[in-house]
């Protein structure tokens, strides 16, 4: 407290001073930090403090990257030992990258819904909207410093998973990507796994709830392909086939070219599916933030 | 400045706070009493913003918080001490504060140094202890140098030096001119710290007086008088002398009385008359522990009762009965009578106080705040010769027990040519 100034006079004098200007500066204490204007580049340094800080996001970032190069490079090994020139003709490398993130994504959706829903469990939220009671700015923060640290990482997984696979497979006879194929495969599929997990992210913020969170964005993304895969009877063929098109993996193997139902969304569709969900998602967490207690 | 005016809280039909209104002025530590579930958390919360009022509102420097500028330079609270990310260092935590706040960096290590956390600075916080705790919740209050602070609860957990510091620093606080609110439901406590208090049970205002108002509106004098033990007849004898004399006697668990309304010369007056040996007869002072537990008795949501063990007792052996309750052990609704001077009120306020259900929006303020002498820091206790809680505090508060011997009270009969609250001048 070394640098408060000296005690200043007390109550009965200070009773009039503001009675005489209510609702005016205070007459009794001025602090010599000088007051900044916060504006939304503050909340952003303050949530990267917080993502950085905590434990679970290195683990979870730590067990995406090994799931999605470990398990990248074991098919890419896998197949280009087993793979013969015919079968392999004209098939497009970087397909193989799918694998790897299908199964990584659960770690962005763990990270997406902790980031906002963990602040919940431990109670932290209230000091936060205490020290910001701007709340739409806290959660656009959150939103940018996650989605930069999720799309930053799967690029670098995904790009290096990209390349070491096709110098596997640079001999077998597989087509050479295109520009395009690489673009698709790298900053494509990262852009859709960014999003998903800011999709976590926010579904986190409504639900409020880690484990229910979580539980959520893994059943959105599962479900609906497991149950088309039950979806037996013709009458429910237009069902089936919508579920398997539009299912979160199927959209994101649309990024490799090699899609379920070979029908659906093609080309660049499923980023702005996504993005169309997360601002909707986006929409509806900003006004429960701002309406309900905290 | 914080002010609340008619502040209304419901969660589906539970009402949690109910048109209340008070001021919080700067200067001065303002005590915010009040039971379990009383609803202090509640009005914090809203004043934070964080909870958004039924009805009414509530403002600091006249600003709903929500819209206040550069609020967390403004207003600074510990809510909850467990309200942190267990797994982020104690110093990481206060960073991500101090950045949100536009506060520079070398001020997070300056206020750990100032609540004494800095060799576990680096450490995180999930393996702190309830004091330490509160000691990071009290560093992020004092973040942002703010001239208005918000304590819920800040001594829970507190070892007794830590207590002393909080004690220490909230006057500190209020003596550089800054607003102080500190919740408690610690009489004991606040009657230390506090200048001014704002009682609350259920949710509703129940007293808005400074500290020496209160202790000399709600401490009842009494006097303990004691007869020989073997002869329990001249204790029912002197019982019924003193009664009819006009003095109020209530027995007590160990064979005394204890008597009120009654100046201790005419105690000894009527017991000579009577015939009646005294072995003792002693001037008491109610603890405003007391005081206050009568005044919330009514409003505590959360009451214990006396363990029956009926499950795993013997029965009775026939013709044995079964033993007697005795005033004041073992049963928690029973409280010393209010003083007598209150005309069967619980307690008093100063006339036209915010309590007044004529005008809670009518800037009642005045008469409420006017009271004499008005809050003159601690040094008041110099004039009052009840203001003498420091030894109260030592007990600890004992709720179902109210009887104990009131430790160094002035002896009574030297004051009450001086104080109107005495109370055989009430009769």
């Amino acid at each position: 407290m070394s640098t408060h100034q000296p005690p200043m006079p007390q109550a009965p004098a200070a009773a009039p001073h503001w009675q005489a200007a209510p609702g005016g500066s205070y007459p009794g204490y001025t602090s010599p930090i000088p007051v900044v204007r916060t504006h939304l580049g503050h909340a952003v340094a303050s949530e990267w403090t917080k993502i950085r800080s905590v434990r679970s996001t290195i683990w979870t970032l730590s067990v995406f990257v090994f799931l999605v190069v470990g398990i990248g490079l074991l098919v890419g090994g896998l197949v280009s030992a087993h793979a013969s020139d015919a079968s392999m003709s004209g098939s497009n490398p970087l397909s193989f990258g799918f694998f790897g993130v299908l199964v990584g994504n659960m770690c962005i959706i763990t990270l997406g819904v902790l980031t906002t829903a963990s602040e919940y469990g431990t109670g932290m939220i209230r000091t936060t909207m205490t020290a910001c009671p701007s709340r739409g700015r806290v959660l656009a923060a959150k939103a940018i410093v996650f989605f930069a640290v999720a799309f930053v990482v799967t690029l670098v997984s995904v790009s290096f998973v990209a390349m070491v696979q096709s110098s596997m497979l640079s001999g077998s006879g597989a087509a050479s990507p295109s520009g395009g194929d690489w673009f698709k495969a790298t900053v494509g599929v990262s852009l859709y796994i960014a999003l998903l997990g800011l999709l976590a992210l926010l579904v986190g913020s409504m639900i409020r709830h880690s484990a229910g969170g979580i539980t959520i964005m893994i059943g959105l993304v599962l479900a609906p392909l497991v149950l088309a895969l039950f979806m037996a009877t013709e009458s429910l063929r237009s069902v089936r086939d919508f579920l398997f098109e539009y299912s979160f993996p199927s959209q994101l193997s649309v990024f490799y070219d090699n899609t379920l139902s070979g029908s659906g969304p093609t080309g660049w569709d499923p980023l702005w599916i996504m993005m169309g969900l997360t601002a909707a998602a986006g929409a509806g967490a900003y006004v429960l933030l701002r309406n309900r207690d905290v | 400045m914080i002010e609340a005016v008619g502040l209304t809280k419901r969660y589906g039909d539970k009402t949690a706070v109910y048109n209340l209104s008070f001021q919080v002025r700067p200067g001065a530590v303002t005590g915010f009493l009040g039971p379990n579930g009383s609803g202090k958390s509640t009005t914090m919360r809203m004043i934070l913003g964080l909870d958004n009022p039924t009805s009414g509102q509530v403002t600091i420097g006249g600003h709903p918080y929500r819209r206040l500028p550069n609020a967390p330079r403004q207003v600074g609270a510990l809510l909850d001490a467990k309200a942190v990310h267990g797994g982020r260092s104690a110093r990481n935590h206060l960073l991500s504060l101090a950045q949100l706040s536009g506060i520079p960096a070398r001020r997070v290590d300056e206020v750990l140094g100032v609540v004494g956390l800095q060799d576990v600075a680096k450490k995180r916080s999930k393996g702190f202890s309830l004091g330490m705790g509160q000691r990071l919740g009290i560093a992020a209050a004092l973040l942002g140098d703010p001239q208005v602070l918000l304590f819920d609860e800040p001594v829970n957990g507190l070892d007794p030096e830590g207590i002393l510091w909080v004690r220490n620093l909230m006057k500190a606080l209020a003596a550089e001119g800054r607003t102080v609110f500190v919740s408690s439901h610690l009489m004991s406590e606040m009657a230390l710290t506090a200048d001014h208090l704002i009682v609350i049970g259920r949710g509703q205002l129940l007293a808005d007086m400074s500290v020496r108002d209160f202790i000399s509106a709600n401490s009842a004098d009494f006097a303990r008088v004691r007869t020989p033990d073997t002869e329990p007849q001249l204790r029912e004898k002197l019982g019924a002398a003193l009664t009819e004399a006009g003095g109020h006697v209530l027995p007590e668990q160990d064979g005394a009385l204890r008597v009120t309304g009654l100046p201790l010369p005419r105690i000894s007056d009527l017991a000579h008359e009577a015939g009646v040996r005294l072995w003792e007869l002693s001037p008491h002072q109610a603890s405003l522990e007391e005081a206050y537990m009568r005044m919330t008795q009514g409003a505590v949501d959360y009451r214990s009762t006396t363990d029956q063990k009926a499950g795993l007792q013997q029965p009775l052996p026939p013709g044995a009965e079964p033993p007697m309750p005795v005033p004041g052990q073992g049963q928690p609704g029973w409280y010393a009578p209010p003083s007598p001077q209150q005309g069967g009120q619980p307690f008093v306020m100063p006339a036209g106080g915010p309590g007044a259900p004529a005008g809670p929006y009518g800037g009642a303020p005045a008469g409420a705040y006017g009271a004499p002498g008005a809050p003159a820091g601690h040094g008041a206790a110099v004039a009052n010769p009840y203001a003498q809680p420091a030894p109260q505090a030592v007990q600890a508060p004992a709720p179902a027990t109210p009887a104990p011997a009131a430790p160094a009270a002035p002896p009574a009969p030297a004051a009450p040519a001086a104080d109107t609250t005495q109370p055989e001048d009430a009769r």
